[in-house]
């Protein structure tokens, strides 16, 4: 063995790391629990892992042993059926010693599974705050039910959530099946036109998380994302007061011609902002656009540049989606950029 | 049957016993005599093929993903395209090449095995062969003209109903299944007569080889199955053209009727697969090891078992859609539980190597590929059985890992086994032994270099059917790993084509039982003749052609008719001499009139009326009573 | 025998050529020019100018994506409130035989765009072109006249015509009816 590692160890310590690293961590990580369901999901993996890890081991290293104990034995006439082999007995015996590992294990897993899966559904709902979450092809909807319908806040595409409090989310489909998926905070769940389903996540670490669709639901399936972003009580206090604020009036004359725009053209027609004429329900909500994390559900951080080439030509950032392309000018194009980008 | 003592026929008789055996029972060398053949190993040999192609195909569609999905935000193919691909390949993969490949290798080889002459129903088996290969060219054409199915192999709906799937692409995917299910429905009907009654006399359930067992299983679960997905997708069909609301819900239909009605179908039809690659495992490990299989009578239980508990998973591929979670429990369950007899048969298998005097050519390195990789699939299915687990892992690549490991594992790398197996029977020439070590390791390294990473990035995030996925996650490197490894993939298989082709010219020539081999289908020339046995093998212990001492035979079959014998259903006595169909050409226009109808009634509900028409006169031509001839002129030898 | 193969590969290639255009997705392309001249000019008394044709402009009627797309943005600009499922509220109905201001997707594409007296709101810089194009397409097929390969058969929605691939085909006709009521 040279002092240097040699190019095949250093190969393999470089896919073992990025394995570690890849799998490990990350904010759209299953293996990353930043919340209680993910948690408890994690305690069935490592079990799920120990214990199949362990089975394999013993059916290669009985395999192994096999090919093994075969190096030695000569090809020569074939043993039919009936004959007398000496292994014979210790071979039934094994049989039925595997036999009672599989069945033992499977016990094991199957209960450990109803029983995780048990403990799951107790979770404490109590203070849960209640989002309705519709998911449309290719973006989401996402509603924060308050004690009145006067503290509702509609926003698209991103989930803000206090740490500690359970989240119960009501979610529904109104087009194709789609699946909500924050990996960090737990499992998945579909939302299915003419089905209501519910999902409870419990966030339990601060941070910026990402969610995607999980089912297949068209062209753009790939690029239906969700930012999730966990703060403080307090501070998530504050960002829904600041939601329910209507949006900021346009304070500039290019912001002031960017309103004009939007409100003459079709943008008006699906798109809302509270505070203005524009009551469209086809497309997200934008009155707090430019708060976001990313634009087109994931599509694109959020940035003056990625808004302006978004409202150019939708299809050369998400090829297909709904939002049809609008021919604006250079200037009109700008204006209508600034004003959007005014809405914080 | 003759009653005089067994004597040793002379050359000259043998040679006039095999010309009359010909002349009745051979197949021409004219175009229309090839196309009116129903004799069961040429029409074997063009499923094999055909299905080898479509593999191929999809193995290049594959590789167009993989290249996709090397860069984070590729720009390479579109959406729309990306999706037709993912689409065709596990279309392609899971109704054109796995189901009907492993038919084809059970209609070449499963009258071989029973000892008779022919399959059941010649015939039929002719038209199924048709059928499979019009809809077969049917999507593929479909997909050449950017009319090719793009919501998934499994196309659920509201997406592939009428309005958010336009076009008449979700309407060929739909028929092409009809056509699938319709050939695979005939040659499962086939195996199953074939085996319960045409087996060489002696040859009882309790000596019958582990791929009879296997087949028949399998072709029992096809009859129960298939019907499922056949009304799935004509429910979707009859939505798509005539408006019915059977996946609607505000008119009283359901998305998830979908879901349960495919999935009902669509767990079956991966052990539809699998068992009979179990099979071909059996053989392989049977011949190679020189010992019978260990624990047969348990083997034979697991088959059945996992026959059996198949159609009681489905609803694991459900977990995610808010189905009570009680209910679910069960499912996990029954999940866990089918892991219990595939875990018997790893066992059986592997007690066998250790008993017995191991030879290692490359049917059985395919063999030992198929264990250490299968079993892991099978234990990260066990993991996907669990409900918490599969929330996460669901529609993940996760799975994807989990279903290649079990399909490929599972299935492709017994049925490579297979071909290195069986190839010298089928053609009389051995394939190269040093190509077929390159063969698979290339194979075996290059899929767990593709697929293992797979694992790690379902759980990191990765979910299925992206066309793309964004920079910054830390998917790169994995994803460029595994497209590597495909690349791999796609060298073995060449060299595996490279290999076919090379050994048909100028092989070692292979003799009747190139590996010293047990079962019946050894017992004959490589290839066979056409009429399979000169004389009607007779069995006498489990290992057909190891048990010690001459051959017997058993003689009066008429070597002027087409006749087989039918033995008895348990114990394999002799019962009836059945006449066995002569070549004729309805099949294929019965095929090509099936064939019009079915892609008639994706443009017009008209079609489905007055396309039936030319198929019902194709079979009553088919079915025509032909004049029986007296018993008494059947020549008795 | 493998020309044969081929023979009849080609030839069922052929047939499915047509589907080519039905199942093209242009997420965005050039929408058709219009001449200035609306098509359907009205005058009193004398009979309507022809409708001048555009062939780009058929091709929407022919296309299933752009079919179910207009079927998408007729909901999503509310169409429905006057004009229903195609039977009618307080606007006409567009799934029967009577054009007021012309049957063909030119025409309707002018309704649209221009707007209409007695009610009907002019579109124009509301929805982009190529929407008006597909809505226009939709409209058609409400009435039977689009390739009937291309068309939707029901949506998911209560049950409110009859399914789209079964209307027959309707007269269109350009001229205002005779009396009015």
């Amino acid at each position: 063995m040279s002092a240097h590692p040699s190019t095949w160890q250093r190969a393999c310590s470089a896919i073992a790391l990025t394995v570690l690293v890849v799998g490990c961590s990350g904010r759209q990580a299953a293996l990353d629990p930043a919340g209680d369901q993910a948690a408890t999901i994690e305690i069935l993996w490592t079990l799920m892992l120990w214990m199949c890890g362990f089975m394999y081991l013993l059916v290669l290293i009985f395999l192994g042993h096999a090919l093994w104990r075969a190096r030695h034995v000569l090809s020569s006439e074939p043993v039919p059926h009936g004959a007398q082999r000496p292994a014979e007995r210790p071979l039934r015996m094994a049989l039925a010693g595997w036999f009672g590992l599989i069945v033992g294990g499977l016990i094991v897993l199957s209960l450990g599974s109803f029983f995780i899966d048990r403990s799951l559904a107790n979770a404490r709902l109590d203070n849960a705050i209640k989002i309705k979450i519709t998911a449309a092809q290719w973006w989401w909807k996402v509603e924060y039910l308050g004690e009145t319908p006067a503290q509702r806040v509609a926003t698209a595409n991103e989930l803000r959530l206090p740490v500690g409090r359970p989240a119960l989310l009501e979610l529904q489909a109104e087009d194709v099946i789609h699946s909500f998926w924050i990996p960090n905070l737990g499992g998945k769940q579909d939302l299915i036109p003419g089905r209501i389903n519910s999902l409870l996540l419990t966030p339990r670490r601060e941070g910026e998380y990402r969610g995607q669709c999980a089912e297949f639901c068209g062209l753009q399936h790939a690029k239906m994302a969700l930012d999730a972003t966990v703060v403080g009580e307090r501070d998530f206090a504050a960002w829904r007061q600041q939601q329910l604020l209507p949006a900021h009036a346009p304070s500039t004359p290019e912001q002031l011609r960017g309103h004009e725009i939007f409100m003459s053209g079709p943008c008006a027609s699906c798109h809302q902002i509270v505070g203005t004429p524009a009551a469209g329900q086809n497309g997200p909500n934008l009155t707090h656009l430019a708060s976001r994390r990313t634009i087109a559900a994931g599509a694109r951080p959020y940035s003056f540049e990625a808004l302006r080439d978004w409202l150019r030509d939708p299809h050369t950032i998400k090829p297909g989606n709904h939002m049809p392309q609008v021919q604006l000018s250079n200037s009109d194009l700008h204006a209508l950029t600034s004003y959007l980008d005014s809405l914080k | 049957m003759s009653a005089v003592l067994p004597r040793e026929p002379g050359a000259a008789e043998i040679a006039a016993l095999d010309a009359q055996l010909e002349r009745t029972w051979g197949t021409g060398r004219g175009l229309w005599e090839r196309l009116s053949t129903v004799d069961h190993k040429i029409v074997g040999r063009r499923y094999v093929i055909t299905g080898f192609v479509f593999f191929v195909l999809a193995g290049v569609l594959a590789l167009m993903m993989r290249t996709q999905l090397m860069q984070p935000d590729s720009e390479l193919i579109g959406p729309d395209r990306y999706n037709q691909i993912f689409t065709m390949h596990g279309t392609t993969m899971m109704f054109l090449f796995a189901v009907p490949i492993m038919e084809a290798m059970a209609v070449y080889l499963v009258p071989l095995m029973c000892g008779t002459r022919n399959i059941s129903f010649p015939r039929l088996n002719a038209y199924s062969y048709w059928v499979y290969l019009f809809g077969g060219i049917m999507i593929w054409v479909a997909f050449l003209l950017n009319v090719g199915p793009e919501t998934g192999w499994f196309s659920y709906v509201p997406l592939a109903g009428p309005e958010f799937s336009p076009g008449k692409r979700t309407d060929f995917w739909a028929q092409m299944i009809t056509f699938t299910e319709v050939a695979a429905l005939a040659v499962a009907v086939e195996l199953v007569a074939t085996i319960m009654k045409q087996r060489a006399p002696g040859m009882t359930l309790s000596r019958m080889p582990l791929f009879l067992w296997s087949m028949l299983v399998t072709s029992l679960m096809i009859i129960i199955a298939m019907p499922a997905v056949m009304l799935a997708s004509s429910f979707l069909i009859s939505d798509r053209l005539v408006g019915t609301h059977f996946f609607n819900p505000v008119e009283g239909g359901d998305a998830l009727l979908w879901q349960h009605l495919f999935w009902f179908f669509g767990h079956p039809e991966v052990y539809i697969i699998f068992l009979p690659a179990l099979g071909m495992v059996s053989s392989i490990v049977t011949t190679f090891s020189r010992r019978t299989i260990f624990a047969y009578t348990l083997m034979v239980l697991a088959l059945l078992a996992t026959g059996v508990l198949a159609f009681g998973l489905w609803v694991h591929h459900m977990f995610a859609t808010g189905l009570p979670r009680l209910g679910s429990s069960f499912y996990t369950a029954a999940s866990m539980m089918i892991a219990i007899p595939s875990g018997l048969q790893i066992f059986g298998w592997i007690a066998t190597l250790w008993d017995g005097k191991p030879r290692f050519k490359s049917p059985l390195l395919f063999v030992i590929g198929f264990i250490v990789i299968f079993v892991l699939g099978g234990l990260t299915g066990v993991m996907l059985a669990a409900v918490p687990l599969d929330l996460q892992a669901h529609d993940t690549y996760f799975v994807v890992a989990h279903f290649h490991y079990v399909l490929i594992g599972g299935a492709v790398f017994p049925l490579f086994g297979a071909f290195y197996y069986w190839f010298p029977k089928f053609t009389g020439r051995l394939l190269s032994e040093r190509l077929g070590r390159w063969n698979f390791w290339l194979f075996f390294i290059g899929f767990n270099v593709t697929f293992f990473p797979m694992h790690i990035l379902g759980l990191a995030g990765m979910p299925r059917r992206v066309y793309t996925y964004p920079a910054g996650l830390g998917w790169e490197s994995l994803n460029r790993l595994s497209s590597i490894g495909a690349l791999l993939i796609g060298v073995s298989v060449l060299l595996f084509i490279i290999n076919v082709v090379r050994s048909l010219r100028a092989g070692d020539v292979a003799g009747d039982n190139p590996w010293e081999a047990s079962t019946l289908e050894w017992a004959t020339s490589s290839p066979p003749p056409p009429y399979n046995f000169m004389h009607v093998p007779v069995v006498t212990g489990r290992e057909a052609l190891w048990v010690p001492g001459p051959r017997q035979v058993m003689e009066g079959l008429s070597p002027s008719h087409r006749e087989v014998l039918c033995t008895t259903v348990l114990t394999a006595e002799p019962d009836l001499r059945q006449p066995s169909a002569m070549p004729s050409s309805w099949p294929l226009w019965a095929a090509l009139t099936t064939a019009l109808w079915f892609i008639g009634s994706i443009f017009d509900a008209r079609a489905v009326i007055w396309g039936s028409i030319p198929v019902a006169i194709c079979l009553i031509g088919w079915l025509w009573p032909t004049h029986p001839e007296p018993f008494r002129e059947r020549g008795l030898a | 025998m493998f020309s044969r193969y081929l023979v009849s590969l080609l030839l069922i290639g052929c047939s499915l050529f047509a589907g080519c255009e039905r199942e093209k997705r242009a997420f965005h392309d050039e929408a058709p020019a219009m001449n200035d001249v609306s098509p359907t000019s009205f005058r009193a008394g004398g009979t309507p100018r022809p409708v001048v044709k555009n062939a780009q402009a058929d091709e929407y009627e022919r296309n299933a994506f752009h079919i179910s797309e207009g079927k998408r943005y007729y909901e999503w600009y509310n169409c429905y409130s006057c004009h229903a499922a195609g039977g009618g509220d307080i606007g006409p109905p567009l799934m029967d035989d009577k054009w007021r201001y012309g049957g063909e997707i030119e025409q309707i594409y002018s309704s649209i765009v221009e707007g209409r007296p007695n009610g009907m709101p002019s579109f124009a810089g509301r929805i982009p072109e190529q929407q008006v194009w597909e809505i226009a397409a939709y409209v058609r097929s409400m009435a039977g006249n689009a390739a009937k390969d291309a068309v939707p058969s029901r949506g998911d929605e209560m049950k409110n015509t009859k399914p789209l691939t079964q209307i027959p085909h309707t007269p269109v006709r350009g001229d205002p009816p005779k009396t009015e009521r």
